[in-house]
């Protein structure tokens, strides 16, 4: 029976309660820790190409992060997030996408931007806020975004690219409109993934964009990683109930939970979904169950907030290593010529490193330009007695002084 | 031309947009059959389609995140906050998504294609919570824009060149005046330019300076001072950002007094910006203090909403002190 709630109701005469914790979601795993495809899984349809750049790309965001880590502790940039123990999650599901489906990310999610192809040269010069970055060097390190490779630039509000998604995701769903009929096409073309942790989940964002993905179908693939830590806050204080799985459950959304450092299982999940939504038009969430292997940002420290013996016990746990061993297995990778290509990696960060932090910062216009599509008169006043004031004092803004137009 | 109220014009400004562009999608509380309370979105679901004018869950916070993922796609996002009262659980949307996205990206990503729309002022006896002017939060921040029409010809031309132009618009719309304000508007297309205020009224002794509803205030009021033999110049801001103060410098340079009337409170108030420029423009042709009519310092209250609103008489008692100072 059906009622004007749109609730199926299901009459019963005994007083009973449903346990807040009473849904038990599944988590998908395919690989094990070993690298083996374990017992009544199945490997998803991926080819020695795809495997060997999702692999490429977790090595390298490895390399980065780690080499931008001690950038950051030398003073060179003033920020920088990694993606230690969840480049798995991230990087198999941005490739189980295609390359025009769009990516609104949290901040952490460099690998699938490099997946997507933003170089090495264009990390840098986001990293650095040189004059080269895509952003005109307006933001903290990591912020990164780029329009050709549909990769959303980041906000550092948390959660506020969730219910954006839903909107980006029903435009590319309202591209399909029959202008005759005016009705929607059963199939579409692409989608969007909209990447959260646990904690942003919290935030009203959350609930407004799911919600209303649902309720207007819209095909976004939520993907969230639930990775132990909100910075310093434990998920078990940060939500009760089962995960972020059960939430999606409750706005009537197509569910899935998948182990966050099974590459294959993260692959499977996302192709699947994807597939689901391109043919419903509908959204589906994704959790990922990882570990946050670094600090939250360089203006962390966890050692404050979680043991050496927890950090050790998921450290064996490496999802780059998981997959290697499955590559190794396949017979896809040669161990000596994985160690060069590691030594050769190095040597180019550092040498892009070096260049992108020579290069100058972004001329005085960039003040201003942006803010609007042209400046408003108030602006352009602010902005012509800046520049004279700068031009009267050139010593005091070296930076911008000597190129005054 | 026809005759009509600010609801038809709105309503046909958007009737407009969405026959011009198939992916212009009109979205908020109760906007779809039923036409939105105040009915400005009536028969564009019947005309447009249910994918295109619907209704959303009761979340202004999801509202405006769907419309700068909307409008960052590309579409028309044309957003309705049933009273712009409840634009505050929306304010992060809009104060750190919506007015940085072009900015932050370095025009990788705009949301130009978004249009807020919203029922904003009192006079309805509605008390705290269907009555306040919210515009001063919004004009503190860079990269939106704002836009308050006084009647049924102005909404329509400014609603257009909101929708038109290439940044994100707040459009107050003065909900007393939605039935009560008639006149001849044109059925086809115009616009009106964002920026620029409107002298509407040609004066010398004093400049009268006021937007939306408030307009019918101060023109109540210059009459009455015209009776009591002072010439009033009468302007209508219409756009709140970016404002045109060359026009009030202008016409403040000319007639020496200014009085600046809005409903919001008046500290903070974006009476206080206007004044603050004013003076720096006009230090030497000022014969008196600029003068401030608005709300006083307290919510927006119910029984006592007479005392509490800046009317005529309260206008016409401050243009008096400002010429007779």
């Amino acid at each position: 029976m059906t009622n004007p709630n749109n609730i199926s109701l299901n009459i019963s005469h005994a007083l009973e309660f449903i346990d807040g914790h009473a849904l038990n979601i599944p988590t998908l795993k395919i690989l094990s820790e070993d690298g083996d495809i374990l017992d009544g899984a199945t490997a998803p349809d991926l080819d020695k190409e795809t495997a060997l750049r999702i692999y490429s790309t977790m090595r390298f965001i490895r390399l980065l992060d780690e080499r931008m880590q001690a950038a950051q502790r030398q003073g060179r940039i003033s920020f920088y997030m990694q993606c230690l123990g969840e480049e798995a999650a991230i990087t198999a599901s941005a490739a189980a996408l295609k390359q025009e489906d769009m990516i609104m990310a949290q901040y952490r999610e460099q690998a699938a931007l490099h997946y997507r192809g933003f170089s090495l040269e264009q990390f840098m010069n986001q990293l650095f806020s040189n004059e080269k970055d895509l952003g005109k060097g307006r933001q903290m390190p990591v912020h990164y975004g780029s329009n050709e490779l549909h990769y959303l630039t980041i906000s550092s509000p948390l959660g506020t690219q969730i219910p954006q998604a839903t909107g980006y995701a029903y435009g590319q769903k309202l591209k399909h409109i029959d202008a005759q009929s005016g009705e929607l096409s059963s199939e579409i073309d692409n989608v969007t993934i909209c990447y959260f942790g646990e904690g942003a989940a919290s935030e009203g964002d959350f609930h407004a964009g799911l919600n209303m993905a649902a309720v207007h179908k819209a095909p976004v693939l939520f993907f969230a990683r639930n990775n132990g830590y909100a910075i310093s806050t434990p998920a078990d204080e940060q939500f009760k109930g089962d995960g972020i799985a059960s939430r999606g459950v409750g706005y009537g959304i197509k569910t899935i939970r998948v182990d966050g450092a099974d590459t294959l299982a993260v692959y499977a999940a996302t192709q699947k979904a994807r597939e689901i939504a391109v043919t419903t038009g509908e959204p589906v969430l994704i959790e990922s169950i990882a570990y946050r292997l670094g600090a939250h940002s360089t203006s962390d420290d966890p050692s404050g907030y979680r043991t050496k013996d927890e950090e050790a016990e998921f450290k064996s746990n490496c999802p780059v290593a998981r997959f290697k061993a499955w590559l190794l297995k396949q017979g896809w990778l040669n161990e000596e010529e994985d160690e060069v290509q590691k030594d050769k990696i190095r040597e180019e960060i550092l040498a892009a490193l070096k260049v992108a932090e020579k290069i100058q910062k972004p001329a005085l216009e960039e003040l201003v330009s942006d803010v609007y599509d042209t400046p408003i008169p108030a602006l352009q006043k602010q902005y012509e007695e800046l520049k004279e004031h700068i031009k009267q004092h050139p010593d005091a803004y070296p930076i911008t002084a000597g190129r005054i137009k | 031309m026809a005759k009509m109220n600010m609801l038809h014009a709105i309503n046909s400004a958007l009737d407009i947009t969405m026959a011009e562009h198939p992916q212009a999608c009109i979205f908020g509380e109760d906007v779809g059959y039923f036409g939105g309370v105040f009915r400005a979105t009536s028969g564009l679901q019947e005309k447009y389609g249910k994918h295109r004018v619907f209704n959303t869950p009761l979340t202004e916070q999801g509202i405006l995140g769907f419309a700068n993922g909307l409008a960052a796609f590309g579409a028309p996002a044309l957003a309705e906050i049933q009273f712009a009262d409840y634009i505050f659980p929306a304010f992060d949307q809009i104060v750190n998504e919506s007015a940085k996205f072009r900015y932050r990206s370095g025009n990788e990503f705009n949301v130009g294609n978004l249009t807020i729309r919203t029922p904003y002022g009192g006079g309805i006896a509605g008390g705290l919570y269907h009555s306040q002017s919210p515009e001063a939060y919004f004009a503190h921040t860079p990269g939106l824009k704002l836009v308050v029409p006084r009647n049924p010809y102005q909404a329509k031309g400014l609603l257009r060149a909101c929708i038109k132009d290439d940044n994100p618009v707040i459009f107050f719309e003065p909900k007393r005046l939605y039935r009560a304000s008639t006149g001849e508007v044109p059925e086809g297309d115009y616009t009106i330019e964002i920026g620029k205020a409107e002298v509407v009224k040609e004066g010398k002794d004093v400049t009268v300076l006021a937007w939306g509803a408030q307009m019918e205030i101060i023109e109540q009021a210059a009459a009455k001072a015209e009776e009591a033999g002072i010439s009033c110049e009468i302007i209508d801001l219409r756009s709140i950002l970016p404002w045109d103060a060359e026009t009030i410098a202008k016409s403040v340079t000319k007639t020496g007094r200014l009085v600046i009337s809005h409903e919001a409170p008046i500290t903070n108030g974006f009476g206080a910006e206007i004044a603050a420029t004013i003076q720096k423009e006009c230090f030497l042709h000022l014969e008196s203090p600029i003068e401030r009519v608005c709300g006083l310092d307290t919510p927006y209250p119910l029984a006592l909403e007479k005392e509490y609103v800046p009317d005529a008489l309260k206008v016409f008692a401050a243009i008096k002190k400002s010429v007779e100072f």
